[in-house]
């Protein structure tokens, strides 16, 4: 199996850890990902609230450098996911557009090719079955609350899972012998770049889905979206429950989990560059190689 | 509160209404006032006007308010609203319209929100790929809060999640020529 | 040679306002086989219409055409016309110049030329007109009504008090439809059981009604007046004649399962009948679920039962029997609200329909009247009604609204407050419509006496969060987001056809809607007829209304139902097609294209060259045939023609004004 690899501006920086994560799972899984040669940024929030075409032309611009090569699209981040694959039914949808695209990027572009978020990727390309053969450790003792966010589920026309109770995190977590938790704000938004650029309005939008994951009785996290993770783990420093306690929430990519589930150390997964510290709960659980060892 | 005369709104909104719902293709006029989206907005609270009140003053070709509000630079897209709207009212990509009609307008009714996105986009022009630490460090100067989460930098730097340097893609000049092509076909929509 | 006289409407000015009359009468003269022309203020009055009587006498016609308005307005006046003066009233054409001319072009010029054009085309046909004569067919004198509702009750009640015989086939054990289900009725509060149960024992003793339960309708042939039914009666396993319907049977049946009449609430047995009052109060066996039937153990019921009722081997029957006319009171059923992932796909116990609210509140219900939290059974605080749920809402569920929600809504908040001591009923609201006699003091007594909070704005999201359901919406009146935690959430959900009620229609013959509910024939002036002749609907099937509605529905479908089986014999319209055998070769491309299977294949007998011959041709019930024209279409060498319609008069018509 062969990916066309979109890691997206943050996988190289506040999203490394997913980057590296992904590679992890798909090299362990015999899934080829070859890096879109020279891609540009896909425009994120900033494109489509300035320019309409703009919004298109960016990510439309990486999808015709993979459709060269005829590779289907895989992209980690949800944002880049959800403008990558708008630009790819829009093309298909609109001869008109096709034409006005195709015309800006200076590319020919025909909109083949699926556009595929990692978790897809997992979940379909790999599939549950060989996911569930692959685990060395099964990771019990992590209750997650599965976080998808907004951009993996919204709008339906992009949608790649349900848009009000998305499953297919869960199962993968389940494949891996943790415990999926049932909990309300799987899909609520995180605020995305109001944590910056609005602070007091993002804080509130975390606090509620931490809050909400606590109250679930999950002890960890998993995203899909860089943004999200950066969100839910860097800022919940600043965050306190209502009792006035830290969360003490870690948040994982899920592709760590997977990674570690198929014999990984958290180390080589990038645990350790996490801001809310992670590795603690994975020794009292019994996952951390450090901890299994001593056993 | 002063009474609002809706004779001369519609007189003064005449035109405005269309123009959005042509630039936007979202039908303002089905609207018929649930409240399901601003019931399920995530950030409503912070909002001056709720998303359903917009679409309202829209409604009633109140254009002044509606481009001057903070509402539409609050809107984070989520699109929950229009996931759950009886009328299937795309309520995120009008907003998107008004914010680009508001800042043609020279209303930025929440500036911060609205330097973030232009240096995002001057970053990538420059690069073809966002520099985040060219973007936050640019971001905080401008808004006037050159301190803003300083402590987070090393912290980054050392975990390697933050670059000084930016880099350039080798195709950096194509991707000035799309930003350059798409400011010429102007904002527009569909 | 034809003597055809044409007579020219002003209408007052709908028509002289923008055609010229008098010129069109005048140019009419020039047409082929026209003798006499004129015009007239208002053609279809007494004097409009004796100007057509004197005329027809003094100038001998044999073929008149009326310029006026449209046919669908007076065509009937004006055929009673020839009539009155022993005229075929088929003599007779409609040019309408007004609905097709002169209340649609401006330009008085060009409007008359397109007058004049209509007239010619009229001309043109009636000349070859024939005389035709009704026929007539005999009805059968007994009703059928399907569906043992309140609406199916009352209409055979009506039928039955006028003296007709009328069967009532109801698919479920018992009769009484979703009013046994409900407790308490709007706006007077009175218990629903209480009224319904007189009417069921009142159909069940009355002479002239028979009681077919746990029955379907499996095929229906046959037209107006002789409907030819064939009923399945499904094997309920008990031999009625025997059954005393004593209830030990199913005091003793060991399978416990859930009741559908208390929507999963509570329980019956494999043997049962749906509730209390059942009629008839007979069970029968659910051989699905039945430990016999699955397993060949058992058999308990048929132990203990003294009079020896139970028939295992009861299979299946089948019964045709006749009919003059069909009453459909086939009722409806609740909207599904599992597809709202907002609200929870309808996995969240505490989260249910009004119709559950009904039974949780019922004395005789699976809580004793108690209004309890189906999860845990406590009694709840904070109870959320929402409105609009599957309703009004054109993404996910119905674009109409369902009518009956507001008052049941407020009925139900009006229950909570009377019931739980310190209950608090919320209501979100889109708005309240109270359309009927006291509804409106009905709802102002809820918020103001009851305490029930409205709330308007439409619900976002309900989710759980411990033993609560917090459910997320806004007050658009305050212009604010709003939560309430709530111990029980109660959705109005919307009215909805069966599922099967496309089905039905198929079977018995008529038309049904978009949403699977009945069309009526006129949705002004003709709310409780079909185009089907012979068919009629009362109650919920047709269209979602509450209970007067259905019941003032029931007695206005009795009433047509009896106009009609009270004929000897019944018209018929003459205007049906008939077929030329001697062009006819039998392919039968019209047997399955006429929509009122009113054509088939008969045997013909000739004889040919000294010999008998047999062959097959088409052969059309004019009684059945309402005169579509579908079959001359599919009709290849033009054997099968309209009367009044025929393919030569129509192209006499294209020709009029073509060449």
């Amino acid at each position: 199996m062969k990916y066309a690899y979109y890691p997206g501006c943050s996988l190289n920086a506040t999203g490394i850890e997913y980057n590296i994560s992904s590679k992890a799972v798909a090299s362990y899984f015999g899934v080829e990902l070859k890096e879109i040669d020279d891609w540009n940024c896909c425009g994120a929030s900033a494109a489509h609230n300035t320019n309409h075409w703009l919004s298109l032309a960016l990510p439309a611009r990486n999808l015709a450098i993979a459709e060269k090569e005829g590779l289907d699209i895989a992209v980690p981040c949800a944002a880049c996911y959800s403008r990558l694959k708008g630009a790819q039914v829009a093309v298909k949808e609109s001869a008109a557009a096709k034409e006005t695209i195709k015309d800006i990027i200076e590319m020919d572009y025909q909109g083949s090719g699926e556009v595929l978020s990692m978790v897809d990727v997992v979940h379909q390309g790999i599939g549950l079955e060989r996911l569930k053969e692959g685990v060395k450790l099964p990771l019990e003792g992590l209750k997650v609350a599965s976080y998808y966010g907004c951009l993996l589920v919204r709008p339906k026309k992009l949608a790649m899972d349900d848009q009000e109770n998305p499953m297919k995190m869960d199962e993968i977590m389940a494949s891996i012998g943790a415990e999926p938790v049932d909990w309300a704000y799987k899909v609520e938004c995180c605020g995305a770049g109001h944590s910056t650029q609005k602070t007091p309005v993002g804080f509130k939008m975390i606090n509620d889905i931490l809050r909400n994951a606590k109250l679930s009785g999950a002890n960890c996290i998993v995203s899909a979206c860089p943004l999200c993770m950066l969100n839910l783990d860097m800022r919940q420093k600043d965050l306190k429950q209502d009792n006035g306690e830290n969360y003490n929430l870690p948040v994982f990519y899920f592709t760590e989990l997977v990674g570690m589930a198929v014999g990984y150390t958290p180390e080589e997964m990038g645990v350790p560059k996490h801001f809310t510290n992670a590795i603690t709960l994975l020794l009292e659980k019994n996952l951390h190689p450090a901890g299994r060892r001593g056993a | 509160m002063e009474t609002l005369n809706l004779t001369r709104a519609y007189e003064t909104g005449k035109g405005f209404i269309e123009q959005v719902e042509a630039e936007s293709g979202v039908k303002v006029k089905a609207c018929y006032q649930c409240g399901k989206c601003t019931a399920g907005c995530p950030v409503a609270f912070a909002m001056d006007y709720t998303p359903r009140q917009i679409i309202r003053m829209m409604q009633l070709g109140l254009k002044e308010e509606v481009l001057k509000s903070k509402t539409i630079w609050l809107c984070v897209h989520c699109e929950t609203c229009y996931t759950r709207c009886p009328k299937e009212i795309e309520l995120a990509k009008l907003m998107e319209t008004l914010r680009m009609e508001a800042k043609k307008a020279g209303y930025v009714g929440e500036k911060e929100v609205d330097l973030f996105s232009d240096l995002f986009l001057k970053s990538v022009e420059n690069h073809g790929r966002v520099h985040e630490m060219g973007l936050v460090i640019g971001f905080n100067l401008l808004s006037m809060q050159p301190f803003k989460d300083a402590g987070l930098g090393p912290i980054m730097m050392q975990k390697g999640k933050i670059h000084i340097m930016p880099s350039n893609i080798k195709g950096k000049a194509a991707v000035k020529r799309i930003f350059e092509k798409t400011r010429q076909m102007g904002g527009g929509s569909k | 040679m034809k003597r055809i006289g044409v007579f020219v409407c002003h209408c007052g000015t709908n028509i002289a306002a923008t055609v010229d009359c008098p010129g069109v009468a005048k140019a009419s003269l020039d047409f082929p086989n026209v003798v006499h022309a004129e015009d007239y203020k208002y053609m279809c009055s007494e004097p409009g219409q004796d100007v057509i009587r004197k005329a027809i006498k003094e100038h001998n016609l044999d073929g008149v055409v009326v310029s006026a308005c449209s046919p669908r307005m007076h065509e009937t006046t004006f055929r009673k016309t020839l009539e009155s003066v022993g005229m075929n009233p088929f003599l007779l054409e409609c040019a309408n110049i007004r609905e097709h001319c002169s209340w649609v072009h401006p330009d008085k010029v060009k409007g008359t030329v397109k007058a004049i054009s209509l007239s010619r085309l009229s001309a043109a046909k009636v000349a070859l007109n024939q005389e035709l004569t009704k026929s007539t067919i005999s009805i059968e004198k007994r009703a059928l009504v399907i569906g043992g509702g309140i609406a199916g009750i009352q209409a055979a009640l009506d039928i039955a008090d006028n003296g007709f015989k009328v069967d009532i086939v109801e698919r479920e054990p018992s009769i009484g439809g979703k009013m046994a289900q409900i407790d308490k009725t709007f706006p007077t509060l009175d218990c629903s059981a209480c009224i319904l149960t007189p009417k069921m024992v009142d159909a069940a003793g009355h002479e002239n009604i028979e009681l077919i339960t746990y029955s379907e309708i499996e095929k229906v042939e046959g037209y107006v007046g002789n409907f030819d039914v064939t009923i399945r009666k499904k094997a309920r396993s008990i031999d009625m004649k025997k059954c005393t319907g004593c209830g030990i049977c199913w005091e003793k049946c060991p399978k416990k399962l859930p009741s559908e009449f208390e929507l999963g609430l509570g329980e019956r047995k494999a043997i049962y009948t749906p509730f209390p009052q059942a009629i008839p109060n007979k069970p029968v066996i659910d051989r699905e679920n039945c430990r016999f039937f699955s397993s060949g153990k058992c058999k308990v019921c048929q132990k203990v039962c003294a009079t020896g009722a139970v028939d295992f081997d009861q299979q299946d029957e089948f019964e045709t029997r006749r009919y003059g006319a069909i009453v459909v009171a086939t009722g409806f059923e609740l909207f599904d609200h599992g597809v709202y992932g907002e609200y929870g796909y309808g996995k969240y116990p505490d989260v249910i329909t009004g119709l559950h609210f009904e039974r949780l509140v019922n004395a005789s219900g699976p809580t004793g009247g108690k209004i309890k939290r189906p999860s845990d059974g406590k009694i709840p605080k904070n109870v959320v009604f929402i409105k609009c749920v599957g309703s009004r809402d054109e993404a996910k569920g119905k674009p109409y609204c369902s009518k009956t929600c507001c008052m049941y809504t407020a009925k139900h908040a009006i229950l909570v407050s009377e019931k739980i001591p310190d209950g608090k009923p919320y209501v979100f609201y889109m708005d309240v419509r109270t359309p009927g006699k006291d509804y409106d003091e009905f709802y102002t007594r809820t918020h103001n006496k009851y305490g029930a909070e409205y709330i308007r704005g439409r619900v976002s999201r309900i989710y759980q969060q411990g033993d609560k359901l917090m459910v997320r919406g806004e007050d658009t009146l305050l212009g604010k987001q709003v939560e309430i935690e709530a111990d029980l959430v109660v959705l109005a959900t919307a009215m909805v056809s069966n599922s099967d009620s496309a089905e039905l229609a198929r079977t018995v013959g008529f038309s049904y809607d978009a949403h699977g509910f009945y069309t009526e024939a006129h949705p002004k002036l003709r709310p409780v007829e079909t185009h089907t002749a012979g068919v009629f609907l009362a109650g919920a099937c047709q269209g979602p209304k509450d209970i007067p509605e259905s019941v003032a529905q029931a007695s206005g479908a009795a009433v047509k139902a009896t106009g009609l089986l009270s004929k000897t014999l019944m018209a018929t319209d003459p205007m049906v097609s008939f077929v030329n055998t001697q062009v006819c070769y039998g392919c039968g491309m019209c047997v399955p294209v006429c929509p009122y299977k009113a054509i088939e294949l008969v045997d013909l007998e000739e004889r040919v060259h000294g010999k008998t011959k047999r062959r097959l041709v088409s052969s059309v019930n004019q009684s059945l045939c309402q005169g579509c024209g579908a079959c001359t279409v599919a009709c290849r060498p033009g054997a099968i023609n309209l009367k009044g319609f025929t393919n030569e008069q129509i192209l006499a018509e294209v020709d009029a004004i073509c060449l």
